[in-house]
């Protein structure tokens, strides 16, 4: 007997509705994936308002679960779960996916799991690649996430074995990309500009890499720094900032600690496999960079496709038939958003 | 018709299932809990609790009757998407209601009244009623010194909060009740007719503001 889960994910700026089918063996099929964006109202900002993104998923959640239903062309009363992102994120964000999917649930009588959104943006590999190798590693980057996690039980356990300590890799795009005018947010815009440029023009440094270092603790906001420091002393010289060089050598430096930390922390425990997830996995230097090194490495590397990779509600929607399938209890209906949850749980009961 | 009545727009968080018919507004059963950081929490599981009290099930309901603020967002949004989403899954309507209107729905005096709610940043939200309940002015968000009305009689929370600096005659309605909810939408629920959208009063602009000029990191 198959099941049909709901996830909903408000965490960031994305209202996401996925739908999965959780078939008799364990596949989770893909069946609708349904996002509503705000993003465009926060590029005046520079970075993501929470009160702007919290009116928008007032406004998007029922038309966004409406378009979920549409698209996978089922009714409301074929769901048998309804999952959510509990945390972490933004509070009031948070705050309108959970009232909402308590809502869902109790409206159509089904069980509510108020899930982990690190844990989704692992879990939704396995809508592209299958089911997933256990142990394997994870790395996470996005405007709000730096994070290498081992996942021994994507429905039960995973430990943070290295986060950033200050910037996360998508902030410190935003951040360069203001210094040389390019639009937020940006990623996309510099990973294009780089295409033209020099990786190797600047030698930026690479953070939290020296010898007394946390071995797999990242940091963003020295590089950052030197970026602008490069670029001002180009300015106050009359020069034209040569814009792709920076952008090129910036993401040569955030690609190259990334991808050397994950491969080491992946040979160091002997795992095969690493996942690399969140809205900036799909960077072209990152995953070129980290499909190298595992390949020298011997390391499996699976990257979803970017849709996949962004802030949606499949990837809870994917956790959530995971959580189901290993028998996790489900949440109570007084569940609330915690902003902080941490990644060791995966399901809050 | 059974009806669920919702309001999240102050710090009750406030659930009831009301029987509306044209002659009569009968709560049968209501849970309100008096927490303004608990409404995320204990919307849904109060909404079960009115409904079990009530002898109904959520799917005896004809239709969902919600406050719309004005009220601080956050709380106003967890009881909004709650009503939005609890009506999808049931198929049935959801009207908004002013949650200012819901107190004033509560309010039997003789003569015109104001109701004011607490908007934080010491400033109140407000409208003016006239004896019959009809809203005349507002609503509308001020600090409470420049509250322009001549109206002496007062209903709401906020006219507690603020007595000091409104020194009006205070009205013994503090927050929306089920009854005043289903009360206020009555009407509209009993027509049949498609709801109004389901729009929050927020009355205010968020807080952001956009980056000025980048600060030099090196320094000269
Ligand atoms: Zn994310």
């Amino acid at each position: 007997m198959s099941r049909i889960i709901m996830g909903i994910e408000s965490s960031c700026d994305e209202t996401g509705v996925g739908l999965v089918r959780l078939a008799a063996n364990g596949t989770v099929e893909l069946l609708a994936d349904e996002v509503a964006s705000s993003v465009d109202q926060h590029a005046r900002f520079g970075g993501v308002v929470p009160e702007v993104a919290s009116r928008a998923h007032l406004e998007a959640m029922v038309p966004t679960v409406r378009r979920a239903f549409a698209t996978a062309g089922l009714s409301m009363s074929a769901v048998d779960a309804v999952a959510v992102t509990a945390g972490p994120g933004l509070a009031g964000a948070l705050l309108v996916g959970v009232s909402a999917a308590k809502a869902y649930a109790a409206a159509l009588d089904v069980p509510l799991y108020g899930v982990n959104h690190l844990a989704g943006h692992i879990a939704v590999d396995t809508l592209q690649h299958g089911p997933l190798p256990e142990p394997c590693l994870a790395l996470l980057v996005s405007g709000g996430h730096t994070q290498l996690l081992r996942v021994d039980d994507i429905a039960g356990k995973i430990t943070e074995i290295g986060s950033t300590v200050d910037d996360a890799a998508g902030e410190a795009y935003d951040k360069v990309a203001r210094l040389l005018d390019l639009p937020y947010p940006g990623g996309p815009p510099i990973d294009k500009a780089a295409r033209e440029g020099d990786p190797n023009a600047i030698a930026f440094p690479r953070g939290m890499t020296g010898p007394r270092d946390a071995k797999f603790d990242f940091s963003f906001s020295g590089l950052k720094t030197a970026v602008a420091r490069w670029v001002e002393a180009a300015q106050a010289r009359g020069e034209e900032v040569p814009v792709p060089d920076v952008a090129a050598s910036f993401q040569e430096a955030v690609a190259d600690v990334l991808t050397a930390k994950a491969v080491r922390a992946a040979t160091e425990s002997g795992i095969g496999t690493l996942v690399i997830s969140g809205g900036v996995a799909a960077n072209s230097r990152l995953s070129g960079l980290a499909a190298d090194r595992c390949a020298e490495a011997g390391i499996e590397l699976r990257v979803p496709r970017p849709r996949l990779c962004t802030d949606n509600g499949a990837m809870i929607a994917a956790l959530g038939a995971h959580v189901v399938a290993a028998g996790c209890a489900p949440s109570p209906l007084h569940l609330s958003a915690n902003p902080a949850l941490p990644v060791s749980t995966v399901t809050v009961s | 018709m059974l009806v669920l009545a919702i309001d999240t727009a102050t710090p009750a968080v406030t659930a009831g299932v009301v029987a509306v018919e044209p002659e009569r507004v009968e709560v049968l059963a209501e849970r309100v809990t008096l927490d303004a950081r608990a409404h995320g929490e204990l919307l849904t599981p109060h909404v079960l609790e009115a409904v079990g009290g009530a002898g109904a099930a959520l799917t005896g309901l004809g239709a969902i009757v919600c406050g719309v603020g004005p009220g601080p967002y956050t709380g106003l949004r967890a009881g909004m998407v709650t009503a939005a989403a609890l009506g999808d899954g049931l198929g049935i309507p959801v009207y908004p209601v002013c949650s200012l209107d819901a107190i004033a729905a509560g309010v039997t005096v003789d003569e015109p009244f104001l109701v004011v709610t607490d908007a934080r940043r010491r400033e109140v939200y407000w409208a003016a009623y006239a004896a019959d309940g009809t809203r005349t002015d507002g609503p509308h968000v001020s600090v409470p010194a420049e509250l322009d009305s001549p109206l002496r009689a007062v209903a709401g929370h906020g006219a507690r909060q603020h007595a000091a600096v409104l020194g009006r005659r205070l009205l013994d309605h503090d927050h929306p009740t089920p009854h005043g909810l289903a009360t206020a939408a009555r009407d509209a629920v009993l027509s049949g007719a498609e709801p109004e959208p389901l729009t929050p009063l927020y009355l205010r602009r968020p807080d952001a503001a956009e980056p000025g000029a980048r600060k030099r990191v090196t320094v000269s």
